[in-house]
């Protein structure tokens, strides 16, 4: 059993359809892709997961649980970790504060979370708002992690970021796989630094999911139709 | 330590200290104004919590400050008048005595700020507005609607209740009592402020879908803060008619939540010294502007239109800056 399963999941915003089918799976220590151009619904499969938008059909089970009628906080706390697209930290809370507001019992702790992104640490006291855009994403990475997820959803984590602080963000995705074997869904368009990290990808376009595999498989024509890479 | 923190301790210890100087000197009236001032911010202690904290604008919180004055003014009436509240299905006599009293004021605020939070706290914005101001004003003409304590004219009580040990009647003593009381619920709100429940309501207020997406459920969680501010409010309440000796339905009306928010806003909203800094300034308005003329709320308007256009964290944030991260 998958710890997480989208089956034929189609969601709406007010009368405009953004999901038509979706079919999307997530292994326990798997690593997957959600790729597809701009506009094509992988931000909106990510609500979905995250009960932030209900689908219209179709069903959403994690650890196999049923989680149609779930509201969104009991998905997170039933292991579901949201990196949310733009980061959207809590501004005027400090770093420490952000990251004790979301704290649930586990492994994962203001001084783990210190381990993995030392620069935390250094601007424990600081407001969200003031930190750079990189050490936001940290920050919200940091306070995905401190819910203890078992899956934890990445939406576009690296965007806008410099290269350098790219690096590090990909660098701490890696950690994560290889260090603590935590099922990890990413959405992003990088396909070098996919590479790096994703055992498997789902393809997206207009809304549907239009292809899965191991990311291997990604031949350069199925870049170029879905990707426009 | 902050400058937040200075400014706090200043206050209290200043707070201390006018009725203890009017003591020197022999100012009775002193010591009952610095107690007026005390319970005041005791009540804005309590909205703060709500309103500060939770981002919750409630114009209904006469509501718990009468609850609070009517549990005092019908236990006591009873207990003065040697009649029992009730005979069936228990025997349940009236009380003089303070701990019995608040207990009994809180447990009803309480309740009613979970009823009133646990419909009015599924809306938001003007519509939470507008239901805690109706559940105000549904209590304000009930209250004139109860012949039994006094209807519109109120209910006063002859003697003020007792504390073990002390002589409450002496105005420095009860000063001392709601003062203890004021420490604890700002010492209680400061460690709550900085818990994760606290840094939840706050992260709540910011955002409420964001709270959702790390497993916090914004409603209970405000929940909770609104009934913990009902009850501060509703304990403010039975000293106010403690220190007053009388209640009346003046106490349910949307005007006295609406000075209870002004001096929190005057203060500093969600800053934990905030209302004891806007009660002192409403006091002292009241008091010397009061004096001038009979309507000191024109300055008083002006004031609060200066703090919201150019002070928003009130007098805390003018005196502390922008310490506090979540203010």
């Amino acid at each position: 059993m998958s710890l997480l399963e989208l089956s034929s999941v189609s969601a709406f915003y007010g009368p405009a359809q953004a999901l038509f089918d979706v079919n999307l799976d997530v292994e326990e220590g798997e690593v997957v892709a959600v790729m597809g151009r701009n506009g094509m619904g992988k931000s909106t499969t990510i609500k979905v997961i995250c009960r932030l938008l209900k689908n219209t059909s179709g069903t959403v089970a994690f650890a196999g649980q049923d989680l149609d009628r779930v509201p969104a906080y009991q998905a997170a706390r039933s292991g579901i970790g949201l990196v949310p697209e733009g980061r959207r930290c809590f501004p005027n809370l400090t770093v420490r504060e952000n990251l004790i507001a979301a704290a649930r019992p586990g492994m994962w702790d203001l001084p783990a979370v210190f381990r993995l992104f030392p620069r935390l640490g250094e601007r424990l006291d600081q407001r969200a708002s003031s930190l750079s855009g990189g050490e936001q994403q940290m920050l919200a990475i940091g306070r995905a992690l401190m819910t203890n997820p078992r899956l934890l959803i990445l939406d576009e984590a690296t965007e806008g970021l410099a290269p350098v602080v790219r690096q590090e963000i990909w660098a701490a995705i890696s950690l994560l796989k290889a260090e603590t074997g935590m099922a990890i869904l990413v959405v992003d368009k990088s396909l070098k630094e996919l590479g790096g990290v994703a055992d498997r990808a789902v393809i997206l376009e207009k809304g549907s999911s239009v292809w899965a595999g191991a990311f291997a498989d990604i031949t350069p024509e199925i870049a170029t139709l879905y990707l426009g890479v | 330590m902050r400058r937040e923190t200075w400014v706090g301790i200043i206050l209290v210890l200043g707070l201390l200290a006018v009725p203890l100087w009017a003591l020197a000197v022999d100012e009775p009236y002193t010591i009952t104004l610095a107690t007026r001032v005390v319970i005041l911010a005791l009540a804005g202690v309590g909205l703060n919590v709500a309103l500060g904290l939770g981002g919750l604008v409630s114009l209904g919180h006469a509501v718990f400050f009468g609850l609070g004055g009517y549990a005092m003014g019908i236990l006591a009436s009873h207990a003065q008048s040697y009649t029992p509240l009730a005979e069936w299905p228990i025997l349940i006599e009236g009380s003089k005595s303070m701990p019995v009293i608040w207990l009994v004021a809180c447990a009803v605020s309480g309740l009613v700020a979970l009823a009133i939070g646990a419909l009015s706290l599924r809306t938001s914005g003007v519509y939470f507005i507008m239901i805690t101001l109706a559940f105000g004003q549904m209590f304000y003409f009930f209250s004139i609607s109860w012949p039994a304590y006094g209807g519109e004219d109120g209910l006063s009580i002859y003697v003020r209740n007792e504390f073990p040990g002390l002589n409450t009647l002496d105005p420095i003593q009860f000063f001392g009592v709601c003062y203890v009381i004021l420490c604890l619920a700002l010492l209680l709100v400061s460690k709550l402020s900085r818990s994760s429940f606290g840094l939840a309501l706050v992260a709540a207020r910011q955002n409420a879908e964001r709270v959702q997406a790390v497993g916090i459920e914004p409603y209970r969680l405000r929940l909770v803060a609104f009934v913990i501010s009902g009850v501060i409010t509703g304990l403010a309440g039975a000293l106010f008619a403690d220190l007053n000796r009388f209640v009346s339905p003046s106490m349910f009306t949307w005007q006295t939540s609406g000075e209870i928010m002004i001096f929190v806003i005057l203060g500093g909203v969600g800053r934990v010294m905030g209302p004891v800094a806007g009660a002192i300034m409403f006091i002292l308005l009241e008091h010397f502007l009061g004096g001038l003329s009979e309507y000191w709320h024109i300055y008083l308007g002006a004031l609060l239109l200066g703090v919201v256009l150019f002070a928003r964290g009130g007098l805390i944030g003018v005196l502390a800056g922008r310490e506090v991260a979540h203010d």
